[in-house]
């Protein structure tokens, strides 16, 4: 009798503990630790840039011999097909971080 | 949705990022992949284990190339891993999560993981492989994740046929295509969501799949738990994760990541002189055919005497009919031995015993599909960087 409740009492445990294995219902990933390069507007590019992605996206964008058009490039791509809410007078102070700074 | 306040939050993020990095060490050590600003941290996330770090948030990670030399089948802890978008479903109840069969059928369906677990499961062993996989080695370089060849992985696949599953709902005349959308979505409602389109007849063909098991195990969440679209020799890009709605339409579907997005040149190889652009494009489909020597790494120094080369080939799904092996920069080949047939959608494991004297090498090899299809000498080049699938040479020194 007793045994029997144990049992059941063991066996209810491992139904919730596989249950809670089944389901990683609360995914949690790593702290985030990649950083933008110390560059001129650099509070700008941040508040622009990290509510969509990590500074990452850009630190590992290859060197390009034309680094101006390829940023200028990029953030138009940022705000014309992702719909990045970036100010107009934001804009050119973005690039010039990325284009000296990447 | 996107606010001043997310703004704010991302700002802060940041700034909390750029504290972190000097209190916390999340990168257990860096590689360096062999192109330009290609290093990397080794980063670890729950259920796998130590992953080059592309990207954080969304999370993208990268396969190190070892782990192909240990089988044919990858590892799930080992599986790359690539989103688009930052708002991932952390918090998904798999008891409470529903498919959503919509759109020109006669009887839409809502699906609990239990219902599709009921039905009858299929099996395969299909490759996915990232549209972007080996974008690094591009030569002018483009903008994009740069990834090195550990952007793809093999896995026995279990689940239900999207064919039985659309068969349910019972599919209207007129449908053109089955459009597919996961839970993981923008963080601004300006952003396109993720959604990706197959033809009808290509959805209906018993082969693509919604598979909630991978090598034997559940799905790892940032593998798409707890379902997943699986469309075998097609790019990892249709492979929808976190699958929670399949809608038939009676078009062609025109989002942008169908319509834009990954799409490749519309010229006979697929590709267009490095640095110009295409004229006219068309969706990325399958897969080029590959082969890598996983034995050996480039710059190695091996003993002089017999060894045994080995790696594996893929292709988009007719199978690899040989692979051969040159060890004198391509002037002479010898065919390979092929290993075990895991089916026509994965990686087959080959093996060559050769005898190396004292000097340098340069190792090749050249995998040939049961359609004719072989690998080129020179890279063919596109502005996305898809369809890398240059004949690839690995430089060893023996003495």
């Amino acid at each position: 009798m007793q045994r029997t409740a144990l049992l059941a009492i063991s066996l209810a445990l491992s139904a919730a503990i596989s249950a809670v294995v089944a389901a990683p219902v609360n995914y949690k990933i790593p702290d985030e630790v990649a950083a933008f390069k110390p560059g001129p507007n650099l509070e700008v590019v941040q508040g622009n840039c990290s509510a969509c992605h990590s500074a990452d996206y850009i630190n590992t964008q290859p060197p390009m011999k034309d680094k101006k058009g390829f940023w200028q490039a990029e953030v138009t791509k940022m705000i014309k097909v992702y719909g990045a809410p970036i100010d107009d007078a934001d804009v050119g102070k973005i690039v010039d971080y990325l284009a000296a700074t990447y | 949705m996107f606010d001043r306040r997310d703004l704010l939050k991302g700002a802060g993020l940041a700034a909390m990022a750029a504290t972190l990095n000097s209190t916390k060490a999340l990168a257990l050590d860096t590689v360096t992949l062999p192109f330009a600003n290609g290093e990397r941290p080794l980063v670890k996330y729950p259920q796998k284990r130590p992953m080059i770090g592309l990207t954080s948030r969304p999370p993208q990670l990268e396969t190190p190339f070892a782990v192909f030399n240990d089988g044919p089948i990858t590892p799930n802890n080992a599986f790359f891993v690539r989103y688009h978008l930052s708002d991932l479903p952390y918090n998904l109840d798999p008891d409470k999560f529903t498919l959503e069969v919509k759109g020109k059928v006669d009887k839409p369906l809502k699906l609990s993981l239990k219902d599709i677990r009921k039905m009858k499961a299929t099996e395969i062993v299909a490759v996915n492989q990232c549209s972007g996989n080996s974008r690094g080695f591009l030569d002018p370089r483009v903008a994009g994740g740069q990834l090195a060849n550990g952007a793809m992985g093999n896995a026995r696949w279990r689940g239900v046929p999207l064919k039985a599953v659309l068969a349910m709902a019972g599919v209207q005349s007129g449908a053109k295509q089955v459009t597919f959308n996961g839970m993981d979505g923008p963080v601004s409602d300006k952003t396109p969501d993720f959604v990706k389109a197959l033809d009808i007849d290509h959805a209906s063909d018993g082969e693509v799949m919604l598979a909630y098991g991978m090598n034997g195990e559940d799905l790892p969440f940032l593998n798409g738990f707890p379902l997943r679209l699986i469309v075998p020799g097609y790019f990892g890009t249709y492979w929808v994760k976190h699958l929670n709605e399949i809608t038939v339409v009676d078009n062609v579907y025109d989002g942008f990541w169908m319509k834009s997005a990954y799409r490749i040149p519309d010229t006979p190889n697929n590709a267009v002189e490095p640095g110009t652009a295409p004229k006219a494009t068309i969706p990325i489909n399958r897969f080029t055919i590959r082969s890598f020597i996983t034995s050996v790494p480039d710059g190695a120094k091996l003993k002089a005497g017999g060894t045994t080369l080995r790696g594996i080939a893929f292709d988009g799904g007719k199978g690899i009919k040989e692979v051969a092996v040159s060890t004198d920069g391509g002037k002479t080949w010898t065919n390979a031995r092929l290993g075990k047939d895991l089916g026509k959608y994965s990686f087959r494991e080959w093996t060559l015993p050769v005898k190396l004297a004292a000097g340098s090498y340069e190792l090749k090899v050249r995998a040939t599909g049961n359609g004719g299809e072989t690998q080129p000498d020179t890279p063919r080049w596109n502005p996305a960087g898809y369809l890398r699938n240059v004949v690839e040479t690995v430089r060893v020194t023996v003495a």
